[in-house]
C-alpha cells in the first residue's frame, strides 16, 4: 500500500526581493496504485511541487501537508524521505565529479536497505537495469551524470528508479529532450515499475506525447502554482488539442 | 554552489629585464647559494608573505646542527645511494636555492645524498626512501640529488613521518629522453615545520611527474619547480593536500619554461577542515621568449568542509612570446556543493556518507593520475581518516 497525500501545500522560495510564494495551496492525493499526470506550462511551478516533496533546501513550506501512507513527509530529511519511499527522477540530474555510477547506486541501495546488497546478483541487476534502459555497461564506471548527454541523464534516472524500486516516484519531466526511440525506452521502464503491486506515479510532463506510452489514471492541469482542473485521460487529450489557453484565461 | 573565488591573477609580460639574456622574473627570486642574496623575510616580501614566519621555530636562523632524519631504504639492483660532496653536488647539475631555507639547507647539510639511476636503467618497483624524525626539538638539514640518467625509467616515494624541522634541498636532474615519477608525502606528526625545495630539470624529450602530498604538520611549505634542458621535455605537477585545524600548508609551483616545445600541467587539490586551517597554492609559470610552441595549463582546486579555514590560490601567468600552442589556467575553491548533496540524499544516502561521496569524488581524479598504485590505495585510505576527522564524526 503507499498513499500520497499533498493538502492546500503552500511553498515560496528566497530571492532578493525577499520571499515569493511558487505554490498557491496544492491538493492531490495519489492513492495506491495510481498514476497521475501533471501538465501545466513552463514557470507554473511543477518542478517547485516535485522539489517541495523530495525536500530541497531551496524551497520553503509555508503551509500544508504532505503524508506517504500518513507518515508526515515534511517532518523528514531529504534522506529520509528517500528511505520512506520517495524518488525523485530529475529534471536536470546533477553531476558528480569522480564518484562512479556503480559506487553511487550501490551506496544508495545499501543506505535505503540497510544492509549492503549481495555482490553477486547486485553487479547482474545494475547491468540488468542499465541495459534495460539502452545504457553501456560501461556506464557503471563513469562519474555521476558528468559528460552524459540529456538523454542518458534521464535514462540513467529511470535506472535508478527501476534498482531502487521506491513506493512513490516523482517525475519532472523526463519525457523533455528525449528522441521517439529513448521516449519508449523511458516508457517501458516506468510501466515496468508501476506493473508492480501499489507503486504511485507522478508524471510531470508539458506534452501529451508520454502519455501514449504511460497511461495516467488521472490528469491535473496545473497552472500559477495550483491545480487549475482535473479529469481523467481525456482531459490530456483536450489539452493536446486547445493547449492550456483556457486555463490561463481563467486565472487572468 | 557556494564559490568563493580568492583567485588573484596577473598575466603580465612586463618584466624586469636583467643583464644580457637573463630574464628575471619578479615573482621568483634569482637562484644563488650565497646566503646574503637571501636576507632573512620579514613577511611582506612576495615569496614570504603567506608564511606564518613565527610558527617555524626559528629556522631562518640557520643555525648549523648535524641533527639527522633516519633513513631506511631497499634499493633495487644497480640504483645507489651515497653520500656527495658540496662540489660535486654542485658539478651534478644541483638546481641553487631559490629561497632562504633551501639556502641554508645547501649551507648547513655538509655534503649532500646521491640517489643514482644509472643510464638505461629500467626500475619496475618504486624507490622509497622513508625519512623519519624523532622530535621536533631537532634542526634537520637535508640535500639530496636524484640523478636519473638518460633513457631510464624510475619512480622515487620519499615518505616524510615523525617529526623535525626540517628544511631539505632536492635536485631531481632526468636524463634525455629518461622518465621520472617523483613522489613526496609529509606525513609528520602534528608539531613538524617542513620547508622543501624541490626542483627539477627535466632533460631533453624526457617525461617527469612530480606529487607532493601533504597532510601532517604543523607548517609545511614546499616548493616544486621545474625547468628544462631541452626541447621537448613534458612535466606534470600535481599535490594532493588536507590541512586540519590551525594547519599551514603552502605548495609553490614554479614552471619556468625556458626552452621550446615543452610541457607543464598542473593538478593540485586541497580540503580543508577546522579552525585556523590555511593552504596556500602559488602557481607561477614563466614563459621565455626562447619558449615557442610550449604549452601549460595549471589548476588549483580546494574543498572547503567547515567555517574558519582559509584557501590562497594564486595563478600568475608570464608571457614573454606569443608563439605558444597552449596555456592556461584555474582556480576555484567552493564549499560543498547543495546540489550534488542534494541529489546524493534524495536516493537515500544520509549526508554524511553523501559528503564523504563527495570528498572521494573530488580527490579521485587526481588520485588516479599519481601512477603508484600503493600509494594510490594509501591515499584514499587517508582521505577516509581525514574525513573522519570532521565531516564524518557524529555530533555528540
Ligand atoms: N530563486 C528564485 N527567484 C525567483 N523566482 C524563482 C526562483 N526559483 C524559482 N522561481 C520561479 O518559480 C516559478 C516556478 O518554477 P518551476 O521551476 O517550479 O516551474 P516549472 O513549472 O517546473 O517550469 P518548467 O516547465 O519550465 O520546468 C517560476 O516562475 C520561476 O521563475
Ligand atoms: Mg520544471
Amino acid at each position: 500500500m503507499s498513499t500520497l497525500e499533498i493538502k492546500d501545500l503552500q511553498v515560496s522560495v528566497d530571492t532578493e526581493d525577499g520571499p515569493k510564494q511558487i505554490l498557491k495551496g496544492v491538493t492531490l492525493t495519489i492513492k495506491d496504485g495510481e498514476t497521475h499526470a501533471i501538465m501545466g506550462p513552463n514557470g507554473s511551478g511543477k518542478s517547485t511541487l516535485a522539489y517541495s516533496i523530495a525536500g530541497h533546501p531551496k524551497y520553503t513550506v509555508t503551509g500544508g501537508t504532505v503524508t506517504l501512507d500518513g507518515e508526515d513527509v515534511l517532518a523528514m530529511s531529504v534522506d529520509e524521505r528517500a528511505r520512506a519511499g520517495l524518488f525523485l527522477a530529475m529534471q536536470y540530474p546533477v553531476e558528480v565529479p569522480g564518484v562512479s555510477v556503480s559506487n553511487f547506486l550501490r551506496t544508495a541501495k545499501t543506505a535505503l536497505d540497510g544492509e549492503a546488497p549481495k555482490l553477486r546478483t547486485w553487479v547482474k541487476d545494475v547491468n540488468a537495469a542499465l541495459k534495460n534502459l539502452d545504457l553501456d555497461p560501461t556506464f557503471g564506471t563513469r562519474s555521476v551524470n558528468e559528460g552524459f548527454s540529456g538523454g542518458e541523464k534521464k535514462r540513467h534516472e529511470i535506472a535508478q528508479l527501476e534498482l531502487l524500486n521506491p513506493k512513490v516516484a516523482i517525475l519532472d519531466e523526463t519525457d523533455s529532450g528525449l528522441d521517439i526511440d529513448a521516449l519508449k525506452v523511458v516508457s517501458e521502464g516506468v510501466n515496468r515499475f508501476r506493473a508492480q503491486e501499489g507503486k504511485g506515479v507522478l508524471l510531470i510532463t508539458h506534452y501529451t506525447r508520454i502519455l501514449r506510452y504511460i497511461q495516467p489514471d488521472h490528469v491535473h492541469v496545473f497552472v500559477a502554482g495550483r491545480v487549475a482542473e482535473s479529469g481523467g485521460p481525456a482531459l490530456a487529450e483536450e489539452l493536446e488539442a486547445n493547449g492550456y489557453e483556457r486555463f490561463l484565461t481563467a486565472t487572468v | 554552489m557556494t564559490v568563493t573565488d580568492v583567485t588573484r591573477e596577473s598575466v603580465s609580460s612586463a618584466l624586469e629585464q636583467g643583464q644580457g639574456h637573463l630574464v628575471v622574473s619578479h615573482l621568483n627570486p634569482p637562484p644563488s647559494y650565497d646566503l646574503d642574496d637571501h636576507p632573512v623575510p620579514t613577511g611582506r616580501e612576495e615569496i614570504w608573505r603567506f608564511t606564518p614566519l613565527k610558527r617555524l621555530r626559528g629556522i631562518l636562523d640557520g643555525e648549523a646542527s648535524d641533527a639527522h632524519l633516519t633513513w631506511e631504504t631497499t634499493l633495487p639492483a644497480g640504483v645507489t645511494l651515497r653520500e656527495v660532496g658540496a662540489d660535486e653536488a654542485v658539478a651534478l647539475g644541483e638546481l641553487a636555492p631559490n629561497d632562504r631555507p633551501s639556502a641554508l639547507a645547501a649551507a648547513n647539510a655538509g655534503g649532500a645524498m646521491l640517489l643514482d639511476v644509472p643510464a638505461d636503467a629500467v626500475v619496475a618497483e618504486p624507490v622509497v626512501l622513508h625519512l623519519h624524525g624523532e622530535s621536533v626539538d631537532d634542526l634537520v638539514w637535508g640535500r639530496l640529488i636524484i640523478r636519473v640518467g638518460t633513457h631510464a625509467d624510475v619512480t622515487v616515494v620519499l615518505n616524510h613521518t615523525g617529526s623535525a624541522r626540517y628544511s631539505a634541498i632536492t635536485t631531481v636532474v632526468v636524463g634525455d629522453g629518461a622518465r621520472a615519477n617523483v613522489l613526496t608525502l609529509q606525513d609528520w606528526d602534528d608539531d613538524a615545520v617542513h620547508l622543501g625545495r624541490d626542483a627539477i630539470r627535466v632533460g631533453r624529450d624526457a617525461s617527469v611527474k612530480h606529487t607532493s602530498i601533504s597532510f601532517g604538520g604543523d607548517v609545511v611549505r614546499m616548493h616544486a619547480n621545474v625547468e628544462y634542458a631541452g626541447p621537448g621535455g613534458e612535466a606534470e605537477l600535481l599535490g594532493l593536500y588536507f590541512a586540519d585545524e590551525g594547519q599551514h600548508l603552502e605548495h609553490r609551483l614554479f614552471a619556468d619554461h625556458n626552452a621550446p616545445k615543452t610541457k607543464s600541467h598542473v593538478l593540485y587539490k586541497g580540503a580543508l577542515q577546522g579552525q585556523g586551517a590555511h593552504t596556500v597554492w602559488i602557481g607561477n609559470v614563466l614563459i621565455r621568449k626562447v619558449a615557442e610552441g610550449i604549452e601549460t595549463y595549471e589548476e588549483n582546486r580546494n574543498l572547503v568542509l567547515t567555517d574558519g579555514c582559509q584557501a590562497d590560490s594564486v595563478p600568475n601567468l608570464e608571457i614573454e612570446t606569443g608563439e605558444i600552442e597552449g596555456a592556461g589556467h584555474a582556480s576555484a575553491t567552493a564549499r560543498f556543493d547543495d546540489e550534488q548533496l542534494f541529489y546524493l540524499r534524495s536516493r537515500g544516502v544520509s549526508e554524511k556518507e553523501a559528503q564523504r561521496l563527495v570528498v572521494h569524488g573530488f580527490f579521485n581524479d587526481l588520485i588516479r593520475k599519481v601512477g603508484i598504485p600503493s600509494i594510490e590505495d594509501r591515499l584514499l585510505e587517508t582521505v577516509e581518516t581525514e574525513l573522519a576527522k570532521n565531516v564524518l564524526k557524529e555530533l555528540a
